[in-house]
C-alpha cells in the first residue's frame, strides 16, 4: 500500500498516523474491521492526535441514545453532496479511538484534498461527548434523544444527559441542534445559548417524569411538557416535522416547507432527516437540496437493508431499547402485517439485563405472525405470553426467516442484529 | 375513588367474560394499583402489575391494572399495590409524593399485599440516604434503612433461596443498586443469596440477605432488589401475593398455542438459571 505523507501535521502526529496505518492494515488483512485499533495506536503515540486530525475540518458531532448512526449517515450525505470531502465514522465506532480511526482513514483516502472545505461528521457515544468535543472544537452538536439503555452498563440516563449538557456549555461557539420533545434532550440543549430546536411528536416519554433542571415533576399534555416546579417547558420547534395524509413536510425557521421522500421507512427516519436538513441549512445547504440527497439512501450499516432469499425477502431492523422499539413498532404499524422475527441477546454490548423487554409494547405486534429468537428467547417468550401475543420459539433468527414464506422483518438488539447482518452478507 | 386511569396494558390479553355471583351481579375486577410508573418504573417494573393481573385472568378472575400517575390520587381500596425502581432524583420525588398520600397510608395500614422493588423498597423503609448525603424519611411500611454503599454498584443476575413461608424453590432476578439496606427487628428477609461471593449482586448488603417482608400487621408488604421484572421471573412469588389478596387460587388455564417450555415457566416449573440445588432453604427470622 502507498503511504501518503500527511502534510501539515507535527512530527509526533505523523509518527502516530504511520503507526496507525501499519496496525490497522494488519488488522484488516487479518479479517477484522480495524475500526478502532488504528486510532488507539495513534493516540498512544500522540495523545493530541484527534485534535490535530480534526483541526482543519468543520466538525459535526451527533449524539443521543437512538438514531446516531443513521442521522450521522444522513448528515454526511447532505454535506458531502456539496463538493466537500466528508470524513465520517460509518462503521459506528463512536468512542474516541473509533473517531480517530475514521479521521485517519479519511486522511489516507483524501489524497491531500482535506483542507479548509472539508467536513467531519461523527457519531459520538453519549458518555464521550465531552472528551471528543474538547478535542475537535465542533461547529455543530446534534442531540437526538436520551432514554434508558443498558442501565447495567451505562448507568442513569439523567446523569448521562447532564454530562452532555456540561459538554454543550463548554463549547459556546458550537451551534446545538436538539430535540425539543424529549425532556432530557431539551434539558441538555438549554445549556446552549441559542439552540436550534427540532420538533415532532414522539411516542416514548418513559424517562421524562423528572425535570432535568430542578428534579421537580414534569407533566405532559399531548406533545407539550412542562415542569410544575421550575417551569422548564418544551421549547417551540425551529425545524418541525409535520405528517399529514401520507406526506411528510419539514418546516424550517424561515417558513420554508420541504417535502421528504425517503426510501428509509418510518417516522423515526423522517425525524432523523429533519435533523439532517437543520444541520445542512446551518452549514449552507438548502433544505430542498438536502432532501434530494437523502432520497436514495436505502440502508445504513445494514439497518433497514432488505435481503432477497428464496421465497421472499428479509428486512433487517435494529431495536435495542424501549425507545428504539417504540419507533420500530410505529414503522411496523405503517406496513402490512408481515411476519416478524424478534431476536434478543444479552451480551456485554447489549447489556446483561433484559427487564427492558417489559417497557416495550409488544402487544402492538398481535396482528403479525411472530417468532421469538436469540439467546434470551425464553424471556422474550414469557413477555409475549403475558402480552397475549401468539408466537413460536426458534433457536436461530436467520434460519427462522428462511422457514417463512414472503416478506419478513427481522428485528434484533445490538449483537443479535449484527449476527444476523453477518449471516446474511 | 379517584381520577386515576384504567390502564389497558397489557392490551393483547383477551378478557374473560365477567363472572357473576350466584345472585347474578357482576363481580368487581381485582384491582392491581401501579404507583407512579413515570418515576418508579426504570427496570420494566410495570411488568409486575401486568403479571399479577394476567395471572388472575388466566384463572378466570377478572382483574385490571390501575395506573396511578403523578397527579392521580392513590385509591385506598386497591387489592394489590406495586412500586418499581427509579433513579435517585425520581426516588426522592416519588417518596415526597407518596408520603402525603392518605390512600396509600390506609392501604398499607390495612395490610394490602404490596410489592416494592429496588427504589420502591427503599421508599417503603424508614429512611434512605442518597448519594449526596441527604437523608430522606421513608413511608415506614418496612422496618429497614438504606445508606449509600460506596464502591461500585451491585449489578448482576442473582439466585436466592427464599426465607418466606409459602415460597418454594429459589428466587432469581437482576440486581442494579448502589444502596446497602439494613433490616430492623420488625422486618424479616425475603431470601438469602446463594453463594453471594460468586454472584453479581449482593442482596441487601454484607451477609447476603435479600429483600424484606414486614413482620408487623399482616406481613403482606414484600420488598426486593430483584427485578427482571421479579414476578415474571418468579411466578411463585406472584401467586403468593395473589393468594394474600384473593385467597386460594383456581388452577391456571394458559392460552393455547404457547411454546411448551414457556408454558412450563409460566407455571413456575422451570427456571432460567441452572445450578439449582435443593435443601438449602432456611426459615425467616433465624
Amino acid at each position: 500500500m502507498t503511504l501518503r505523507r500527511p502534510a501539515r501535521l507535527p512530527v509526533r502526529a505523523r509518527a502516530a498516523v504511520v503507526a496507525a496505518r501499519v496496525v490497522s492494515g494488519a488488522a484488516r488483512r487479518a479479517g477484522r474491521h480495524g475500526s478502532v485499533i488504528g486510532g488507539r495506536v495513534a493516540t498512544m503515540v500522540d495523545r493530541r492526535v484527534l485534535a490535530r486530525l480534526a483541526a482543519e475540518r468543520t466538525v459535526v458531532l451527533v449524539t443521543g441514545t437512538n438514531g446516531k448512526t443513521t442521522t450521522t449517515s444522513m448528515i454526511a450525505r447532505v454535506l458531502g453532496g456539496a463538493g466537500h470531502e466528508v470524513a465520517t465514522n460509518h462503521l459506528g465506532a463512536n468512542m474516541p479511538d473509533g473517531i480517530t480511526t475514521a479521521l485517519l482513514d479519511a486522511l489516507a483516502s483524501s489524497a491531500g484534498t482535506a483542507g479548509s472545505g472539508s467536513v467531519a461528521v461523527m457519531e459520538v457515544d453519549e458518555s464521550y461527548l465531552g472528551e471528543v468535543a474538547a478535542a475537535t472544537d465542533p461547529r455543530v452538536i446534534v442531540l437526538l434523544n436520551f432514554s434508558r439503555d443498558q442501565l447495567d452498563r451505562v448507568g442513569e440516563v439523567r446523569t448521562v444527559a447532564r454530562r452532555v449538557g456540561d459538554a454543550v456549555a463548554a463549547h459556546p461557539t458550537a451551534r446545538v441542534v436538539a430535540f425539543a420533545d424529549d425532556v432530557l434532550c431539551a434539558g441538555a440543549g438549554f445549556s446552549a445559548a441559542a439552540p436550534l430546536w427540532v420538533s415532532s411528536p414522539s411516542r416514548w416519554n418513559g424517562d421524562a417524569g423528572v425535570c432535568p433542571r430542578c428534579d421537580g415533576p414534569v407533566e405532559h399534555a399531548g406533545v407539550r411538557w412542562a415542569c410544575s416546579a421550575c417551569g422548564l417547558a418544551r421549547p417551540d420547534g425551529d425545524w418541525t416535522l409535520v405528517e399529514e395524509g401520507g406526506t411528510a413536510t419539514v418546516r424550517g425557521p424561515d417558513g420554508t416547507a420541504t417535502t421528504l421522500d425517503l426510501q428509509l421507512p418510518g417516522h423515526v427516519n423522517r425525524l432523523n432527516a429533519t435533523f439532517a436538513l437543520a444541520v445542512g441549512a446551518e452549514l449552507g445547504v438548502e433544505p430542498a437540496v438536502a432532501a434530494g440527497r437523502l432520497r436514495d439512501l436505502a440502508q445504513v450499516g445494514g439497518r433497514y437493508r432488505t435481503v432477497t432469499r428464496p421465497g421472499g425477502t428479509t428486512r433487517l431492523l435494529l431495536a435495542k431499547n424501549p425507545a428504539g422499539w417504540a419507533q420500530v413498532l410505529d414503522l411496523l404499524d405503517e406496513g402490512p402485517a408481515r411476519p416478524v422475527v424478534v431476536a434478543v441477546n444479552s451480551r456485554e454490548a447489549d447489556g446483561r439485563d433484559v427487564s427492558w423487554l417489559w417497557d416495550v409494547e409488544f402487544e402492538r405486534l398481535a396482528r403479525h405472525p411472530l417468532v421469538a429468537a436469540g439467546e434470551r428467547a425464553a424471556d422474550l417468550s414469557v413477555r409475549l405470553a403475558y402480552a397475549g401475543v401468539g408466537h413460536r420459539l426458534a433457536d436461530d433468527a436467520v434460519a427462522a426467516t428462511r422457514d417463512t414464506v414472503g416478506d419478513v422483518d427481522l428485528v434484533g438488539n445490538y449483537t443479535a442484529f449484527h449476527d444476523a447482518t453477518r449471516a446474511l452478507t | 375513588m379517584s381520577d386515576a386511569r384504567v390502564a389497558t396494558f397489557p392490551e393483547g390479553i383477551p378478557m374473560s367474560p365477567v363472572p357473576t355471583s350466584p345472585a347474578g351481579d357482576a363481580v368487581d375486577p381485582v384491582t392491581v394499583v401501579l404507583l407512579l410508573p413515570e418515576v418508579l418504573g426504570t427496570y420494566g417494573d410495570a411488568g409486575n402489575a401486568a403479571v399479577l393481573a394476567t395471572r388472575l385472568r388466566w384463572r378466570g378472575i377478572p382483574a385490571r391494572v390501575l395506573t396511578v400517575g403523578w397527579t392521580d390520587a392513590v385509591p385506598a381500596d386497591g387489592d394489590l399495590y406495586v412500586l418499581g425502581g427509579g433513579e435517585d432524583a425520581a426516588q426522592v420525588l416519588a417518596c415526597d409524593r407518596l408520603r402525603d398520600s392518605i390512600g396509600l397510608r390506609r392501604a398499607l395500614d390495612r395490610g394490602a399485599p404490596t410489592l416494592a422493588v429496588c427504589a420502591g423498597l427503599q421508599v417503603l423503609g424508614t429512611s434512605f440516604t442518597i448519594a449526596d448525603g441527604t437523608r430522606v424519611a421513608g413511608l415506614g411500611a418496612l422496618d429497614l434503612e438504606t445508606r449509600p454503599g460506596g464502591g461500585p454498584r451491585r449489578i448482576g443476575d442473582v439466585v436466592a433461596d427464599p426465607l418466606l413461608e409459602g415460597l418454594d424453590g429459589p428466587l432469581e432476578g437482576f440486581e442494579n443498586h448502589g444502596g446497602l439496606t439494613e433490616l430492623g427487628p420488625d422486618a424479616a428477609p425475603l431470601a438469602r443469596l446463594r453463594e453471594p461471593a460468586r454472584q453479581g449482586g449482593a442482596g441487601n448488603g454484607p451477609g447476603g440477605l435479600e429483600g424484606a417482608v414486614s413482620d408487623r400487621g399482616h406481613g403482606n408488604v414484600v420488598g426486593t432488589y430483584l427485578h427482571g421484572p421479579v414476578l415474571a421471573r418468579n411466578p411463585v412469588l406472584a401467586d403468593l401475593l395473589l393468594t394474600r389478596a384473593v385467597g386460594e387460587l383456581p388452577p391456571l388455564v394458559l392460552p393455547e398455542g404457547l411454546p411448551t417450555a414457556t408454558a412450563e415457566r409460566l407455571r413456575g416449573r422451570r427456571r432460567v438459571c441452572g445450578d439449582v440445588r435443593s435443601g438449602a432453604r432456611r426459615r425467616a427470622g433465624a
